[in-house]
């Protein structure tokens, strides 16, 4: 019992992680449905850009870890969306209304070259970031066979969790009352409509690559600061998954996102825990395949209508 | 801004450059400017502000020429050259093409010997790298060209194929002309398996299920220690006879012929065994274009609703043409373990999924001979970049042009894709059909199946 809430705790931790990643698919595909394959690099470009911030802001001399914490996410956000703004720019803008195929191909190769132009710059090694917040409050304790186990919930799990609540209670917000958000909501339904009444397409386009790239910079951070170690390498495998949960949760639909992420690293945890480790991206990978044979729309999404 | 006068110009692509090097300071500053490593105590912070600055500077200075000669010009100095050639003599040339291209394919091997005697073993090698990469595009082809069902994971078959001949030989003792129609075979019964499920999956999510089998594929055989040796892969796979002789140094194929030994010949052997199975994946593929499942694959390409509507079984074509281009991913497969003589998982990642779409995207979807210059391009230009030492002169004894490879491929596929979004070989011979839908608004077209 302890060990499954303990499990229920990272694996919620973790999911909040994806959920933000995965709100970055799903406004995109809502949006112009594509894939924007880089998304996951752009996760990981966030999540050097806080790496730096952070040893730049300890190496000016500055104290106070709560400060430095909310300066990096700060920075990182900005930083990052200057990323998401620029992918969005080279690589997609030229190609709106081409075949399909053509935007995935350049996600793939903008998602190529982020990869390597951070190994190239920052080098191929592993960064290890020791652990900066520690301790946490034991939830409950019990006996088991082999001694005691603690549920722990960690101050970082904590800050997590919350900062993850926050921003999609922000970001809810975001698109269901200011005028940006409806006019995001206009693009999704009909780009073409939207722009006759007066929305700039081109601007809301971008600016949802902005919006997502800050979100993917703020799981970047937390990534950063839970795991404790980053590499040029992590967004493919981080990308891939929270694509998985924008899937399951329905494509599309915000909650979901953040649903499927939730679940997804949920499954992900449990399925280490219980079963292998070896094997769980396989389990998260074939919760993808069966959502989409079973329920192609997902939890949260609207089934696709095939109009002639 | 055509009408501005030219000190307007000037000052208009001075600003715009100056706009784009801000962004490149922004963008740059946390890549070029700081670096961590890890040093004594923990990750250690270096400043380059000289790396930084060049690299504003280069982007600056680009966007200026750009701006001055091309992007603002009143007469870009690319209007001068034509990029569009018109039909009729692209399809002179494609006519002639195809026979030249093959005779050069057939000859390469001892053009090569006589024009770099020293290096002939490098170049036969690359030649065949880049034939397996044709054969792979071709595969692949079948299934994104003429059924436009978007595969991002196709190296499955390939790894399906490699590993079915590895274990083969290593359980079985089957040699390779034994085992080649075994692992193709294989390839296609998990074609078959993996589509039948997921078929009914339309564009994008059909990419990522497809994307996600291959990652599957490729973590079993991961940790499926017992069985496929794990990351340590497997070694030792036999290399191929020639009717029972092998390329050893005495009593096979030299000593038979009354040759002199020379480690050559294998190559040339091989050579000639992935060119000819490249030329059976294209033979194949042009006269099943001609059959009624051809053009079914198409039609579903164009539109799957309409073709429902005609009485054409979906899922089957759609099954036929996944199930054929894994049996050729299964034959490049083999023929890449022999090859190699080793294979471990590392080889089937996701990037050679990404590079084998891109040969065909890049080449024009459907095009056989656009998938060739593709190959040829993508492939034989990185390769390029390893023999780049005369750089290291330039830039110093730490530069070093490999690793930029996958940099300049990426970006080359951003590039070419801006400029040609439908690929190189943009027009399709078949039918007047194509070149009608061409005109129709893509928002049209995104509703059939493929593109």
């Amino acid at each position: 019992m302890e060990y499954f809430l303990q499990q229920l705790i990272n694996g919620l931790t973790l999911g909040s992680i994806y959920g933000l990643i995965a709100i970055g698919y799903t406004m995109v595909y809502g949006i112009i449905g594509m894939i924007n394959f880089a998304h996951g690099d752009i996760f990981m470009v966030g999540s050097f850009i806080a790496l730096a911030t952070f040893l730049a802001l300890v190496a000016l001399g500055i104290s106070a870890l709560p400060l430095i914490l909310f300066i990096t996410l700060l920075v990182s956000m900005l930083f990052t969306s200057a990323w998401g703004w620029t992918v969005e720019r080279l690589a997609y803008r030229p190609l709106r209304g081409s075949f399909r195929l053509a935007p995935l191909i350049t996600a793939i190769g903008m998602s190529i070259v982020l990869q390597n132009f951070v190994q190239i710059t920052q080098g191929a090694r592993v960064k290890p970031l020791p652990p900066q917040i520690q301790g946490g409050v034991t939830l409950m304790e019990g006996v088991t066979e082999n001694g005691t186990i603690a549920v722990q919930l960690s101050y970082m799990q904590m800050i997590i969790i919350a900062t993850t609540l926050a921003l999609m209670i922000g970001f809810s917000l975001l698109i269901s009352k200011t005028s940006l958000g409806r006019s995001q909501r206009a693009c999704e339904q009909d780009q073409k409509m939207a722009a006759l009444l007066g929305v700039n397409v081109d601007r809301t386009i971008s600016l949802t690559f902005v919006m997502g790239a800050a979100l993917a910079a703020v799981a970047g951070f937390m990534f950063l600061l839970l795991y404790g170690v980053i590499d040029f390498y992590i967004g493919f495998l981080a990308g891939v998954k929270a694509f998985t949960a924008a899937v399951l949760g329905g494509i599309g639909s915000l909650p979901g996102a953040m649903l499927g992420g939730l679940l997804i690293g949920l499954i992900e945890v449990f399925w280490s825990g219980y079963f292998s480790v070896e094997y769980k991206d396989v389990a998260a990978f074939s919760i993808l395949v069966i959502v989409l044979i079973f329920m192609p729309s997902g939890l949260l999404g609207k089934p696709e209508v095939e109009k002639v | 801004m055509n009408a501005a006068p030219n000190s307007g110009l000037m000052a208009e692509s001075v600003k715009d450059a100056a706009v784009a090097a801000l962004l490149a300071a922004v963008l740059g500053f946390f890549f070029f400017a700081l670096r961590t490593d890890i040093g004594t105590g923990g990750l250690d912070l270096t400043y380059r502000w000289g790396l930084w600055f060049i690299a504003i500077a280069i982007v600056f200075g680009v966007r200026l020429l750009l701006n001055l000669f091309i992007f603002k010009a009143k007469k870009p100095i690319t209007s001068g050259v034509s990029v569009s050639v018109p039909p009729a003599l692209t399809t002179a040339v494609g006519r002639v093409i195809g026979p030249v291209l093959l005779m050069i394919a057939l000859t390469l091997p001892f053009i090569v010997m006589a024009v770099y005697p020293e290096r002939d073993r490098q170049f036969i090698d690359l030649a065949i790298l880049i034939m397996t990469y044709v054969m792979l595009g071709w595969g692949l082809n079948i299934v994104v060209g003429l059924a436009g069902l978007l595969d991002l994971g196709y190296v499955a078959f390939y790894a399906v194929g490699a590993y079915s001949f590895a274990l083969l030989a290593q359980y079985f003792d089957i040699g390779f002309w034994m085992a080649l129609p075994l692992a193709g075979l294989l390839a296609a019964m998990w074609g078959i398996i993996l589509g039948y499920p997921v078929l009914r999956l339309r564009g994008d999510y059909l990419a990522i299920v497809t994307l996600a089998f291959g990652e599957i594929i490729r973590v079993v055989l991961l940790n499926w220690y017992e069985f496929t040796g794990g990351p340590d892969g497997i070694s030792g796979i036999p290399k191929p006879s020639f009717f029972g002789l092998d390329f050893s140094r005495t009593g096979g194929f030299a000593d038979f012929f009354g040759l002199d030994y020379d480690s050559i010949h294998r190559f040339i052997y091989l050579y000639y065994i992935i060119l000819v199975l490249a030329l059976i994946t294209n033979f194949v593929t042009l006269r099943l274009r001609k059959l009624p499942i051809g053009r079914a694959w198409e039609a579903l390409r164009e539109d799957e609703i309409a073709c429902r509507s005609l009485g054409i079984n979906t899922t089957n074509t759609k099954l036929t043409a996944f199930s054929i281009g894994a049996m050729f991913g299964g034959f490049a497969g083999s023929f890449f373990a022999t090859r190699q003589g080793f294979i471990s998982p590392e080889s089937f990642t996701f990037l050679e999924s990404a590079i084998i779409l891109a040969i065909v995207v890049l080449g024009g979807l459907g095009s056989q001979i656009g998938v060739v210059i593709a190959s040829v391009v993508m492939i034989g230009g990185i390769e390029i970049l390893r023999n780049l030492g005369f750089l290291k002169e330039i830039f110093g004894p730490d530069f070093e042009p490999t690793q930029y490879r996958m940099l300049i491929f990426g970006l080359a596929m951003v590039l070419i894709m801006v400029w040609k979004p439908r690929g190189i070989i943009s027009s399709r011979n078949p039918s007047a059909v194509y070149k009608e839908r061409k005109k129709i608004g893509s928002d049209m077209v995104a509703q059939g199946e493929g593109h």
